[in-house]
């Protein structure tokens, strides 16, 4: 088996909260991500799920390096991302990119499709006007826009158009790896269902490497080859797509895989058994297992003691005191 | 309209003309939609011709002063608007004047706005301490009165058109810097922001090819109105004998010197007001129309 394509170790993110102020060190910081680690083989797709404010965009960025992380490493092909000097991360660059929730907002409003989708182009000098222009109208081909919507404006499309453009502004560099950061969120249902058909299909076509960031499990579910689980800032399932669906092991991983809803309206919303409370801070997380405080089938041990991710049997990794 | 469906490259016939063109000619569209814009736009090009022309065009000499027409009402002789307490053509001084009054309207209000397109972009785009030192600094020439700031700077120096100028500039500067600053904070919160540095775009593209076209609007829109305002202080500095020296005339000094026979000959202020007037609204309506004009979303509606 060959290195894989993309490897995470360690990776943390703190923000400080209280304001730096001359004397004072900031004392306070807000652990958005906290030594999460995962590798990720060429062709797969990783799925990060977790409710809002666990980590999942930050841990994005943090990969992309779009803002610079606490500690820890990320290679990417071999290549060490975080170290990177200005020229090696704008070579870099050409091989990773980064598609949004909202295709509107992350479209330049005052560029038209076509210009905005030949952009990264213009960014790293690859080929003349003409050649940028051009390779532009087949990438809006490739994601089944029309090459004649070139000159039209970002506004004038759908949100499920404006993804596609989005699409095909994150590929014209050919990149190896795609994070995705909540993609279909803000679109219809029945838009969704094409642009994750899209999505499947490029991946197939270019041997793409995707990173999904959802919090919604029926979304990751159709295009994830592997599962990571996160709750404020850990990872604490991680395994195999089909294999985490079957037999989840962490209380939390179970409790999400219960709320999807089911297709069946006849089962009743309550018998899905929800979580109780809100996600602590991560300015102040529980002390041991940071999600004792809302697990069902929380121990004395939990409070105490810090689980740590590991393979308990199962073919997964769980960080999680029942399975000890 | 019927470039909605059709007006791309590749199915328009020749002379559609490259997309910048055909941008900018929809845009002139927009603008053109709102006819006050449109007429206002008419009107400033006629008084600048005018001005310019000014020798061609006027029917007397500025200076040339007839005694036996001293405050002479609108239609003396062939005095179409009258003559000021000198005997002077009020239509040549007026024509004459709006030399010194557009330029001194419009050259400051020009010159704040790029230099504070500079301050208020790295202020903003920067943030931290560099947003810090730029903004407080301004904050200090904030703290005055705009038209007392004005006099002050123009009472170190020496009295002229050049004076005016400076001094209007300088004190325009931190009101266009704030609106440049506050303009970028909200675009460089944009997603497409992140998009661009994700797709490898340097900070001088993200700032010359995101950030500045993306909040250019307001400010031009803001600078535009206050080119009229700007003719009113320029007339205050004259006024006060800090700006155009006599016998050269602009707009306000003419008001100016037409206050003391304000009750026996009330044309000779009221003339240059009205002009005043009409110049100043003329720049609001063309900064409405920008607004229009400027808004991506109002082209091809």
């Amino acid at each position: 088996m060959s290195a894989p394509l993309l490897q995470v170790r360690g990776l943390t993110k703190h923000f400080p909260v209280e304001r730096r102020s001359l004397l004072r060190r900031p004392e306070k910081v807000l652990k958005a991500v906290d030594g999460i680690g995962f590798d990720l083989s060429r062709g797969q797709t990783l799925g990060l799920v977790g409710e809002s404010g666990c980590g999942k965009s930050t841990t994005a960025r943090l990969i992309l390096r779009l803002i610079e992380p606490t500690a820890g490493t990320v290679t990417l092909d071999g290549v060490d991302v975080l170290s990177a000097a200005p020229e090696a991360l704008q070579r870099l660059r050409r091989e990773m990119q980064l598609v949004f929730q909202d295709p509107l907002s992350s479209l330049n409003p005052r560029m038209s499709v076509g210009v905005n989708i030949a952009e990264p182009l213009r960014f790293h000098g690859i080929g003349t006007r003409s050649e940028q222009r051009e390779r532009a109208r087949q990438m809006l081909d490739i994601v089944g826009l029309k090459s004649r919507d070139f000159d039209r404006y970002p506004h004038e499309f759908s949100g499920g158009q404006c993804q596609r453009v989005a699409i095909a502004r994150a590929l014209i560099l050919q990149p190896k790896l795609v994070v995705f950061d909540e993609p279909v969120s803000a679109l219809d249902v029945s838009i969704r269902a094409q642009i994750l058909k899209l999505l499947l299909r490029l991946q197939q076509d270019f041997g793409l490497t995707y990173v999904f960031i959802s919090h919604d499990l029926s979304v990751i579910k159709r295009i994830c080859d592997s599962i990571a689980v996160m709750y404020l800032g850990e990872i604490v399932e991680l395994g195999g797509s089909e294999q985490l669906y079957r037999a989840p092991q962490h209380p939390y991983t179970q409790a999400l895989l219960k709320a999807i809803p089911a297709p069946d309206p006849a089962k009743r919303y309550d018998e899905l058994g929800g979580l109780e409370g809100d996600v602590p801070s991560p300015i102040d997380p529980p002390p041991g297992c940071r999600f004792h405080t809302r697990c069902p089938r929380r121990m004395e041990s939990c409070a105490l003691r810090i689980p740590d991710l590991r393979d308990r049997g199962h073919g997964q990794l769980v960080a999680c005191h029942l399975y000890d | 309209m019927a470039s909605e469906k059709n007006g791309t490259l590749r199915t328009a016939p020749a002379g559609q003309g490259t997309n910048t063109h055909s941008r900018t000619y929809l845009a002139w569209l927009a603008f053109a939609e709102d006819k006050a814009a449109l007429f206002s736009l008419v009107f400033l090009l006629i008084v600048a011709l005018m001005a310019a022309f000014a020798p061609y065009v006027s029917p007397h000499d500025p200076y040339e002063a007839v005694n036996s027409l001293r405050n002479a009402p609108p239609g003396s002789g062939d005095f179409l608007l009258g003559a000021d307490s000198n005997g002077r053509d009020i239509l040549t001084r007026l024509i004459y004047g709006g030399r010194i009054s557009l330029v001194v309207g419009f050259a400051p209000t020009f010159l704040a706005m790029v230099i504070s397109l500079v301050l208020g972009l790295t202020a903003g785009y920067f943030g931290g301490w560099i947003d810090q030192a730029i903004m407080r600094t301004l904050d200090v020439l904030f703290a005055f009165p705009l038209v007392l700031l004005a006099i002050a700077i123009a009472g170190m120096l020496n009295p002229g058109v050049d004076t005016e100028i400076v001094a209007i500039t300088v004190v325009l500067v931190p009101y266009i810097s704030r609106i440049v600053r506050t303009s970028t904070i909200s675009v460089t919160a944009q997603p497409y922001i992140e998009a661009a540095r994700a797709g490898g775009a340097g900070q001088w593209a993200i700032v010359s090819r995101y950030v500045l076209p993306n909040m250019i609007s307001p400010v031009i829109v803001y600078t535009t109105t206050l080119v009229g305002l700007m003719i009113v202080v320029a007339s205050g500095l004259s006024f006060l004998g800090l700006g155009v020296q006599a016998p050269a005339a602009d707009w306000g000094s003419m008001v100016s010197e037409g206050r003391v026979v304000l009750r026996k000959a009330p044309h000779v202020t009221v003339f240059p007001g009205l002009l005043i007037v009409a110049v100043s609204l003329a720049f609001n309506y063309i900064g409405d129309g920008l607004r229009d004009a400027l808004d991506p979303k109002a082209i091809r509606r």
